[in-house]
């Protein structure tokens, strides 16, 4: 009987929705209107956050996109490089609202190769710096600009995995232990990948104004990815079917590099921005070595433990588009990173490209310890961890190429 | 070579260009001596009448001076003489009323500085006498802080304007009296001496008071002691102005953002102070720069001679185009554009960062 009151008490479905809405609308109109807050601020200074996110060298000066990541709108009044005030004009304003965006532009006699700081100065009086690390023109849009740049994605990104997968026919006659080791070899390596990947997006999630909370940004995406692949292998009807699982697990190890050398192609990209051509082929070479493993931990899988499997040998066609498929993203990363690199985007795609990794480790881990129970034996065994160093070894050797 | 391990990827990527870099800069020095434009005529006489661009360099927009409260171009020769009254003695009394506020003050186009000023300016006003003078100040602290006034020139321990001594600091909404006499002539500078001094100073306390000799006391160089006597026929032949070299640390770094003489940046950039070549030109400067360890002032196309604190009737420095002064250091500056052409002659600081941070001006000779 209670329950029958209770029923006949209740407010409608649409009421009941519709009211913590209006309640929270009245504590709205509450704070916007009366103010209660008002002590707390009565006599502070706005709080101005301004982020440089990207510095364009032009050959007539420098062209700055400036976000506001405060509360406050903010209004740029002054601008100096390197401490002289210099005329600039803004666009669309110098007065610059709560998480909006304004192009500053500035005539200046810049030097080839030298550095230049330009501090944005508030109307408060704060200001706020970009470097110019070197300045060189930043490259424009061109079919000239756009190939040079593919072809760096290609040397760094489809080249040496296509150079690593040369190995196939020398893993598919190693021998069961070899096997297996050449798979822990793959984990190191991207257990390498992850960390690296990881590293990369923390630091550019902190040169993110914080209010688009980079760092949560790129967990969330690396969540996400991780919880989308999982969902994606959890469908896949079991070595079945026409693709058999070492196959998938190729393809899906190609698609974590894939991602992680996006990101690799963004950051190279956006410092060809700030170098251009002056990096010199030893760099690209560096990353060449660097990612010639990649091509080793995508073929791995590929290669049958047990004689019962009788793989096939896959076709070329198939390693072509491993090849492209872990290689081609670089090409895309450049572009990016040169011509339209934007922090934000960064920050995801890595998250995105961590996220994936961490599914291929658990993938490969997997099959790994498949292996391993066939024969009977542990998978943390000696070759394997071997395996395991060796390919952190040698991603932790080759990187010293590319990072000096 | 080193491997600094905690450099990223885009570091090096950084590195790699510098070398790069420095090798095409080395190239480009061999083409320099070839091909130059020699040949090109001087620019015709008169030097057309445009103050915006100067290369890009300055600031955006104007300041408004109404809002201020002050106009740079009055400031140049806006002395305060007081309320001036006979004492029984004889002896002249100057009765000057000064109050601290705190006001904001725009010192470069759109940018405000929350400052604390005496009477609603920076500099503070300009306070003159004439040597031996009885001067009287009563000071009223309307700001929100304690605040002081202390002089440079002679007087006694009480009115020395420092904490702990004499009336000390001056709580907000109290009031005190400065007396003296004014000894030695010259030009002098006074400012707060309130602790933090730097804050205190560098917020904008302070303001030039000169001392005007008195020609009766200078038998033997009546003539120059005349000169500087304001209001005398040799006084009003010359061109009188007071500058007041000063910064301001807007975002408080410790470093100042805007230089200026007496508060906005290029002020006289943006509108050239005008100079007749028949007249003789006096420039008191006093310079009030915090954070920096000096200051300086450079002439163009001229020489000046130079008096060091002015409490000399001869120059302490003869024919020299620039020179410098540590804070509270001052001297005058007398010099002509007699026989100059008509145009636009640059004076700046000649520390190149604080000309382009604002300390940078114009004198627009026009016959």
């Amino acid at each position: 009987m209670s329950v029958d009151i209770l029923r006949r008490r209740a407010l409608p479905l649409w009421a009941s929705a519709l009211l913590p809405l209006v309640a929270l609308g009245l504590m709205l109109a509450f704070f916007a209107f009366g103010d209660p807050l008002a002590a707390f601020k009565a006599h502070l200074p706005p709080v101005e956050t301004l982020s440089v996110e990207r510095v364009k060298v032009t050959p007539a000066g420098f062209e700055l996109t400036v976000v506001n990541g405060g509360p406050d709108t903010v209004t740029v009044a002054q601008v100096t490089v390197d401490d002289a005030y210099w005329n600039f004009t803004a666009s669309p304003s110098a007065t610059i609202p709560r998480l909006g965006r304004s192009q500053i532009t500035l005539n200046y006699p810049w030097v080839e190769a030298e550095p230049n700081t330009i501090r944005l100065m508030t109307t408060t009086g704060l200001t706020f710096d970009a470097e110019v690390p070197l300045a060189v023109e930043t490259p424009t849009l061109g079919w000239g600009e756009f190939l040079r740049y593919g072809l760096v994605g290609i040397y760094v990104g489809i080249v040496p995995v296509a150079l690593g997968l040369l190995w196939y026919p020398a893993l598919r006659r190693l021998g069961r232990r070899g096997l297996g080791a050449v798979l822990a070899l793959t984990i190191g390596l991207l257990v390498f990948l992850l960390i690296d990947t990881l590293l990369e997006g923390l630091e550019v999630a902190a040169e993110l104004p914080s209010v688009f909370q980079g760092i949560s940004l790129l967990l969330f995406a690396a969540l996400l990815t991780w919880l989308v692949l999982v969902v994606v292998s959890s469908r896949r009807p079991d070595s079945a079917g026409g693709s058999p699982r070492g196959m998938y697990l190729a393809g899906l190890i190609a698609l974590g590099i894939g991602l992680h050398n996006l990101g690799e192609g963004m950051a190279i990209g956006a410092a060809f921005a700030l170098g251009e051509a002056a990096l010199g082929s030893f760099l690209v070479l560096g990353f060449t070595l660097h990612n010639v493993t990649e091509g080793i931990g995508i073929a791995a899988p590929l290669t049958s433990a047990a004689p019962e499997e009788a793989v096939p040998t896959p076709r070329t066609r198939m390693f072509v588009g491993l090849a492209l498929l872990a290689g081609a993203p670089a090409i895309l990363g450049t572009w990016i990173g040169g011509f339209a690199f934007s922090p934000l985007l960064a920050v995801l795609f890595l998250g995105v490209g961590a996220g994936a990794i961490w599914q291929v480790i658990v993938e490969v881990g997997r099959l790994l310890q498949t292996y391993a129970r066939r024969d009977g034996a542990s998978a943390v065994s000696w070759p394997n961890v071997l395996g395991f160093t060796l390919g952190l070894a040698v991603m932790y050797l080759t990187a010293l190429l590319v990072k000096v | 070579m080193p491997y600094p391990l905690n450099l990223t990827r885009r570091d090096f990527l950084k590195a790699g260009f510098l070398t790069g870099g420095l090798a095409a800069a080395a190239g480009a020095a061999g083409v320099a001596g070839r091909d130059l434009p020699f040949g090109q005529p001087p620019p015709p006489t008169a030097t057309p009448h445009n103050h915006v661009g100067h290369g890009g360099m300055g600031t955006v927009g104007q300041v408004d001076s109404a809002r201020n409260g002050f106009d740079p171009m009055a400031l140049l020769q806006d002395w305060d003489f007081g309320v001036v009254s006979t004492l029984p003695n004889g002896q002249t009394l100057r009765e000057f009323r000064i109050y601290a506020i705190d006001k904001e003050i725009e010192v470069a186009p759109g940018v405000f500085f929350p400052g604390w000023v005496y009477n609603g300016r920076v500099p503070g006003p300009t306070l003159r006498c004439t040597e031996g003078d009885r001067v009287r100040i009563e000071f009223a602290n309307g700001s929100s802080h304690p605040h002081t006034m202390h002089f440079h020139g002679i007087h006694s321990a009480r009115m020395d304007g420092v904490p702990h001594v004499g009336a000390g600091m001056i709580e907000p909404g109290n009031s005190t009296v400065y007396e003296f006499d004014a000894f030695p002539f010259g030009c002098h500078l006074y400012h707060c001496h309130a602790t933090p001094l730097k804050r205190h100073i560098h917020k904008g306390l302070y303001g030039a008071f000169i001392i005007d000799p008195d020609p009766a006391r200078h038998p033997e160089d009546r003539q120059a002691a005349s000169s500087r006597l304001y209001g005398t026929p040799e006084n009003q032949a010359v061109n009188e102005m007071i500058m007041v070299m000063n910064a301001f640390d807007t975002n408080f770094d410790g470093e100042n953002e805007v230089y200026a003489v007496n508060s906005i940046a290029f002020a006289y950039m943006n509108t050239p102070i005008p100079i007749r070549p028949d007249q003789r030109q006096r420039l008191y400067l006093v310079n009030l720069t915090e954070f920096d360890p000096i200051n300086s002032i450079h002439l163009h196309a001229n020489f000046f001679d130079y008096f060091d604190h002015g409490t000399t009737l001869t120059p302490t420095l003869r024919t020299v185009d620039t020179i410098m002064q540590c804070q509270a250091q001052r001297g005058i500056l007398e010099f002509s554009y007699e026989g100059f052409e008509d145009g636009l002659y640059m004076f700046h600081a000649h520390q190149s960062e604080f000309a382009e941070l604002g300390w940078m001006g114009f004198f627009e000779v026009k016959a």
